[in-house]
């Protein structure tokens, strides 16, 4: 039992990280109908300019007080990816709106190629660890067996990624529900040149659409780094298929669904991981893709979609 | 070239699709309209932009570098190699903004031009192009070895590599180009030929010639087992899939331990033989049978006309099958898939048999990949060597056969001919390895290339069935929404 909520836990942190990093991809496809295969990279950029941030604030300028370090790294972070989504759109999508479907899937495969390798090669190919900044946590339960004590702990760590996974998503629900450029967005997600003869600026919205999905994937970039302290310029490429399952488990399209399919995946992984084979545990997310794909093509809370000719 | 004012419009333009309302990035409306002098302050202004944006970009990539140092992380400023990035970006968006967006000639309408004229104008002189570089593959080796006598081993290496690619762009456009499937994880089914031959021989006893059409049939078969649920699935979902295929199978090699010898791979294998002499020196081999002297290089030039004669069957029967019913209804489907199915075309089992028979390709070329190197491990087989056998069909153009040759000799052998580039590690320093940009360029082809002429360099396309007359497909029309 205590094995079982340490593991629902550890999969709940697990499981945020990808739902963060889900809703760039239902975002996108909800708007523009690709997979932005680039965006798993995204967050890999991210994460790499965390550390950047982080190592400039820490051992270059100084400063000491960890709470506002990590406040000033996550502000920087999603802005500079943010530029970094923006000018993958910019560069590689828009000028193949209009083209034939596999086209902008073509181009985000060559992104997301040149993301990596430009990263492999400014930063080198080994891996950067961070030893753990945030330690502690409290204990939930304890209980005894055979082997002696278990104690399940709720680190500050896992802590503060599940709320500020709880606050964004809030944040971003409230966004595209209450604001203009929400509208906007869902005015465009069900027929772009309806929008446009509104008077809805579509190719700003869809930009908007990128740098929202750059900076949540940001968020998730730095939460990774700090959670499991390694990160390398090849971490996008598993973070990316697993939150794309995830995207697509919970309903591509749907803001709600990308983050239960993320909780989903990661509790699916944690407890694969915990009561199967660790070696195993990306088959059982790439299994679950092609099972969902198969028998559930609309996910868990999407909407079928219609055909149109 | 033969370019018409009508023709400047339409390649210049960026396919614009449905957003007219928006002027793409390329085709920016100057406001004081044609004049030189708005122009240029423009581009000007358009390129401080961009080097804006690459400096923003490039700050904690090119300006900084983390790195492991005794006691944690260490960061580094590269303050001269951000500079120069930063400058090199305006240079080159000032030359092109110039020369190509807002010109009102652009230079790369030359080249269109001449690209597209030769594949019009000239059927004829293709045809005969194509005659004389088989001819040449035919005696390539020879050549090799009275040219260059003393670097013949790596040279016949690099061409059997090229040819290995070719194999596979030629199995992967079928799959792509003709039944416009995307196909992410075509290097599962090279893997699939691979093992099986290696996992025959190592069990079995079994030897190159008789594993290889068994591997093939494998690897169609995991085709199918794959293929037939994930089929009905819409373009980019299947991509999606077959991606997570591919990865399967590779953790599947990689951790079933006791079959596959995971990480440690199987040594051993093989290698083939001519109908039963082998290539060695012994009493029975083949240079003891035709009484010649023996030399290692005998080997090589075998496996390259091995591999020849596999590429050569595997084009035969594409452009056979593009002729038959079936072929027809692949580049149907490529085309539009609800008519073919409102005109009662069985697209599932259509995408099938492409599925089958681009991963039979694969299983060959897997096969004779593991004969050649002798040993293999699941670490040929990731992702990254799906995306360059894309890379590859994608920048010769979805489809075309010649294209799948030239973007593999330029790729593939155009980075073997940098490695060998001793002034490029003058200019960088020493510590240059250009091998290391291979994939950046691979990506940055796909996407330029994607951009700038969406069905490839070598873009026409001929339908194979017609009505009444020949009508030529343009990569224009298509990049106007014609085909889907």
């Amino acid at each position: 039992m205590e094995y079982f909520v340490q593991q629902l836990i550890n999969g709940l942190t697990l499981g945020s990280i990808y739902g963060l990093i889900a809703i760039g991809y239902t975002m996108v496809y909800g708007i523009i109908g690709m997979i932005n295969f680039a965006h798993g990279d995204i967050f890999m950029i991210g994460a790499f300019i965390s550390l950047a941030v982080f190592l400039l604030l820490t051992s270059v300028l100084g400063f000491a007080f960890l709470p506002v370090v990590l406040l000033i790294v996550l502000i920087v972070a999603m802005l500079f990816t943010s530029a970094w989504g923006w000018t993958v759109e910019r560069l590689a999508y828009r000028p193949l709106r209009g083209s034939f479907r596999l086209a902008p899937l073509i181009t985000a495969i060559g992104m997301s190629i040149v993301l990596q390798n430009f990263v492999q090669i400014t930063q080198g190919a080994r891996v950067k660890p961070l030893p753990p900044q945030i330690r502690g946590g409290v204990t939930v339960m304890q209980g005894s067996t055979e082997a002696g004590t278990i104690v399940v702990q709720l680190s500050y760590m896992q802590m503060i990624i599940i709320v500020t996974t709880l606050v964004l998503m809030t944040a971003f629900t409230l966004l595209i529900a209450r604001t203009s450029l929400g509208r906007a967005q869902r005015a465009c997600e069900q027929d772009r040149k309806m929008a446009a003869l509104l008077g809805v600026n579509v190719d700003r919205t869809i930009s908007l659409t990128f740098v929202m999905g750059a900076a949540l994937a940001a968020v998730a970039g730095l939460m990774f780094l700090l959670l499991y302290g390694v990160i390398d310029f090849y971490i996008g490429f598993l973070a990316g298929v697993k939150a794309f399952t995830a995207a697509v488990l919970g309903g591509i399209g749907s803001l709600p669904g990308a983050m239960l399919g993320g909780l989903l995946i990661g509790l699916i992984e944690v407890f694969w991981s915990g009561y199967f084979t660790v070696e195993y545990k990306d088959v059982a997310a790439f299994s679950i893709l092609a099972i969902v794909l198969i028998f559930l093509p609309s996910g868990l809370l999407g909407k079928p979609e219609v055909e149109k000719v | 070239m033969a370019s018409s004012t009508t023709g400047v419009k339409v390649s210049g333009k960026k396919p614009a699709g449905d957003q007219a309302e928006t002027p793409s990035r390329g085709h920016a409306p100057s406001p004081a309209g044609p004049g030189g002098g708005s122009r240029f302050q423009g581009s000007l202004r358009d390129a401080a932009t961009a080097a804006f944006v690459a400096g923003v970009l490039g700050f904690f990539f090119i300006g900084l570098r983390t790195d492991i140092a005794p006691g944690g992380l260490d960061i580094k400023a590269r303050w001269t190699a951000w500079i120069v990035s930063i400058l090199v970006v305006f240079a080159g968006r000032l030359a092109l903004n110039l020369f190509v967006f807002k010109a009102e000639r652009p230079v790369t309408l030359g080249l269109a031009a001449q690209l597209s004229g030769v594949g019009e104008t000239l059927p004829g002189l293709s045809k005969w192009l194509v005659r004389l570089l088989l001819v040449f593959a035919l005696v390539l080796p020879f050549f090799l070895m009275t040219v260059f006598p003393s670097k013949q081993r790596q040279f016949i290496d690099l061409a059997i590599l090229i040819m290995t690619y070719i194999m596979l762009g030629w199995g992967l456009n079928i799959v792509v180009g003709l039944a416009g499937l995307l196909d992410l994880g075509y290097v599962a089914f090279y893997a699939v030929g691979a093992y099986s031959f290696a996992l025959l021989s190592q069990y079995f006893d079994f030897g190159f010639w008789m594993a290889l059409p068994l591997a093939g049939l494998l690897a169609a078969f995991w085709g199918v087992i794959l293929g037939f649920p994930v089929l009905r699935l819409r373009g980019d979902y299947l991509a999606i899939v077959t991606l997570a295929f591919g990865e399967i199978i590779r953790i599947v090699l990689l951790n079933w331990y006791q079959f596959t010898n995971g990480p440690d791979g199987i040594s051993g294998i093989p290698k083939p033989t001519l109908f039963g002499l082998e290539f060695s020196r012994s009493e029975d081999g083949f240079a003891a049978f035709f009484g010649l002297e023996y030399a290692p290089i005998h080997r090589f030039i075998y496996l390259y006309y091995i591999i020849l004669a596999l590429a050569l069957i595997t084009n035969v029967v594409t452009i056979r099958l593009r002729r038959l019913p079936i072929g027809r209804a692949w580049e149907a489907l490529r085309e539009d898939e609800i008519a073919c199915r409102s005109l009662g075309i069985n697209t599932r089992n259509t995408k099938l048999t492409a599925f089958a028979i681009g991963a039979m390709f694969g299983g060959f070329a897997g096969s004779f990949f593991a004969t050649r190197q002798g040993f293999i491990s699941p670490e040929s087989f990731s992702f990254i060597e799906s995306a360059m056998i894309l890379a590859i069909v994608v920048l010769g153009g979805l489809g075309s056969q010649i294209g799948v040759v030239v973007a593999s000799v330029a790729m593939i052998g155009g980075i073997e001919m940098l490695r060998n580039l001793g002034f490029l590690t003058q200019i960088f320093g020493s510590g240059f390895d250009p091998v290391q940009y291979r994939m950046l360029i691979f990506g940055l082809a796909m996407v330029l290339i994607m951009v700038w002429k969406p069905r490839g360099l070598v873009s026409t396309r001929e339908p194979t069935a017609v009505l009444k007359e020949k009508k030529r497909i343009g990569a224009e029309a298509v990049a106007q929404g014609e085909g889907h």
